[in-house]
């Protein structure tokens, strides 16, 4: 049943025409930006031969690239959330899922996993054009695949959010714009506490990504994205039978 | 099946639902058998949606954890055991629950499947309800492109596929022409059949042309519930509109033996309204050839749902209050 939600999610995004358009355009910031990373570290290579423990291409090109979707994931996330519920509820095709044979559980699960995938799939242009890089020198995979790690980790934690927002609603822009707004405020509570120990940092999925992304696995930080997704989840759910309670 | 009467498929007892501080639904309870249509008839904003709702488990009804009310489905309770009974329930909303960017053949199929079928079962499934909501053509369009009226039956289309015991419709033949009316009419007829189907609407004529037995209701209650045919009793209205091409005045047709009320709707049409057993067409038609008045219509005139309403709460008010 999940997996059922969950290709009809993807059937549906890849239906229309601007999902592809959006695709193109990320692939093309991506490979930009890739080549031009690649380009300033060819041009630095050789200073950074003259110092003692240079940093490799890996730490140079790719980690930033990584850094950079996780920024780019805040914006495009609740594009994409944004339809999963509000929308289904204003061209009340709600109805179908709610009079089906299907647990609330089960519909945010389908509905969580399809755009998850999808994401997955969007983003996955990133570590290939970075594995291109192995035809001409050694990468250091232990960091690329804390990055992957990561970046997923990140992406599911924000489509929970969002899916939840989404699910506040049934005006699909309210809900783009709510989880924006809240992933930037999330980020700017992150960026805007000065002091290294603030607790503020902690609230930030940026601030956990920041581990990963220097090819730290820190348990900590996993667990945070792990529990920030499940509660989430766990609110759409709640946020679902009350919507059948509650009308 | 040895016993004569078809089993219960649906039961619903004592439902009351509240939005806010206003009450919408007053105690509504129903029962439907196996072979049984239901119409639910009634005005906008009568309570029907909601209701359907509540039944399909859209909604909950109010006190839903007491014990207070219930909802059976062939036997299943729906408010505690909501999986097991949604599967015999194939619902079309209001407005038909379609995902526009998908094709006929996935969107079906996506239903069945949504429902517990298995992909061979579906498969099977899909050919056999394209075939009866007409669908054969456009199996592979978008149904974003489709006109209102097939949009329509794609929605009957996904609340029967799976062949459910109740098969519950909310205003089913809005929006079409008249030939697709029919044709959506004789298929429920045809569900009718073998399944249990309750309909909401707002047309008496659909309600005498395809149920079996009518609930009424007016402000978030029932009113009045029997078979359709005793219904169409209390909607007959005695009573005819002619159109006459070289008319008399008035006054010469109120002379007639038996008519009570001449109103004149244009030039040459009039509203005529008799006493239910004296019937004065005759006098009427003979009068018409001997003075020349070039009678062009006679049609009886149609009971309206206000005729009934007005009718139905008469007589509950004379009589024991329901």
């Amino acid at each position: 049943m999940i997996h059922l939600l969950a290709l009809r999610e993807l059937r549906s995004l890849f239906a229309m025409p601007s999902t592809w358009l959006i695709l193109a355009a990320l692939q093309f910031i991506f490979a930009w930006f890739f080549l031009a990373r690649l380009e300033a570290f060819l041009e630095i290579q050789p200073q950074l031969a003259q110092l003692a423990n240079p940093p490799g291409v890996t730490a140079t090109v790719a980690a930033p690239m990584f850094n950079t979707v996780a920024l780019l994931l805040m914006m495009l996330v609740p594009m994409f959330t944004m339809r999963l519920i509000a929308e289904e509820r204003r061209n009340q095709t709600f109805a179908l899922l709610l009079s089906a044979p299907l647990s609330g559980c089960r519909i945010v699960l389908g509905k969580f996993l399809g755009l998850l995938v999808f994401l997955l799939l969007m983003m996955a242009g990133v570590p290939l054009m970075l594995y291109t890089l192995t035809l001409g020198t050694a990468l250091d995979h232990g960091l690329l695949l804390s990055n992957m790690l990561g970046l997923f980790l990140l992406a599911a934690s924000y489509v929970a959010l969002g899916l939840y927002i989404s699910a506040l609603t049934t005006q699909p822009i309210i809900a783009a714009l709510g989880a924006f707004a809240v992933l930037i405020g999330l980020w700017l509570a992150d960026v805007g506490a000065a002091a290294e120990n603030s607790p503020w940092h902690a609230i930030s999925p940026l601030y956990h990504f920041q581990n990963f992304n220097n090819g730290l696995l820190d348990s900590g930080d996993a667990a945070f994205f792990v529990l920030f997704t499940a509660v989430f989840l766990l609110l759409t759910m709640k946020r679902l039978h009350n919507n059948r309670r509650y009308g | 099946m040895p016993n004569l009467t078809p089993e219960i498929t649906l039961s619903a007892r004592n439902l009351t639902r509240r939005f806010g501080g206003r009450q919408v639904i007053h105690q509504v309870s129903l029962q439907l058998r196996r072979g049984e249509v239901l119409g639910l008839l009634g005005h906008n904003g009568a309570g029907k949606s909601t209701t359907l709702q509540m039944l399909t488990g859209c909604l909950l009804p109010d006190d839903a954890e007491k014990n207070e009310c219930s909802i059976d489905i062939c036997g299943v309770d729906l408010l505690h055991h909501p999986i097991q009974a949604k599967a015999h329930i194939g619902y079309l909303p209001e407005t038909p629950p379609l995902y526009r960017e998908l094709s006929v053949n996935d969107y079906l199929t996506f239903a069945a499947r949504l429902r517990g079928m298995k992909p061979a079962a579906a498969a099977g499934a899909l050919m056999q309800t394209r075939q009866r909501c007409g669908l054969e053509e456009v199996g592979k369009k978008i149904i974003g492109t489709l006109s209102k009226g097939y949009q329509q039956r794609v929605g009957i289309a996904q609340a029967i596929i799976h062949s459910p015991a109740v098969i519950v419709l909310d205003e089913p033949t809005v929006g079409l022409d008249p030939a697709q009316i029919r044709g959506i009419r004789n298929l429920i007829r045809e569900l009718g059949d073998a399944h249990s189907v309750i309909l909401s609407t707002h047309l008496l004529s659909e309600v005498e042309s395809v149920c079996d037995r009518v609930e009424i209701m007016q402000h978030g209650k029932l009113i009045y519930g029997d078979t359709s045919a005793h219904m169409q009793q209390h909607g007959s209205v005695s009573g005819f509109i002619v159109g006459l091409g070289n008319p008399p005045p008035p006054s010469v047709l109120e002379g007639i033996p038996g008519i009570s009320d001449v109103e004149q709707i244009s030039a040459t049409q009039f509203r005529i309204l008799h006493a239910p057993d004296n019937n004065p067409k005759g006098a009427l038609l003979t009068m018409a050839e001997q003075q020349g008045w070039q009678l062009e219509q006679l049609t009886p005139l149609q009971a309206t749902l206000e005729d009934v309403f007005v009718k139905i709460t008469d007589t509950s008010a004379e009589g024991e209050t329901p």
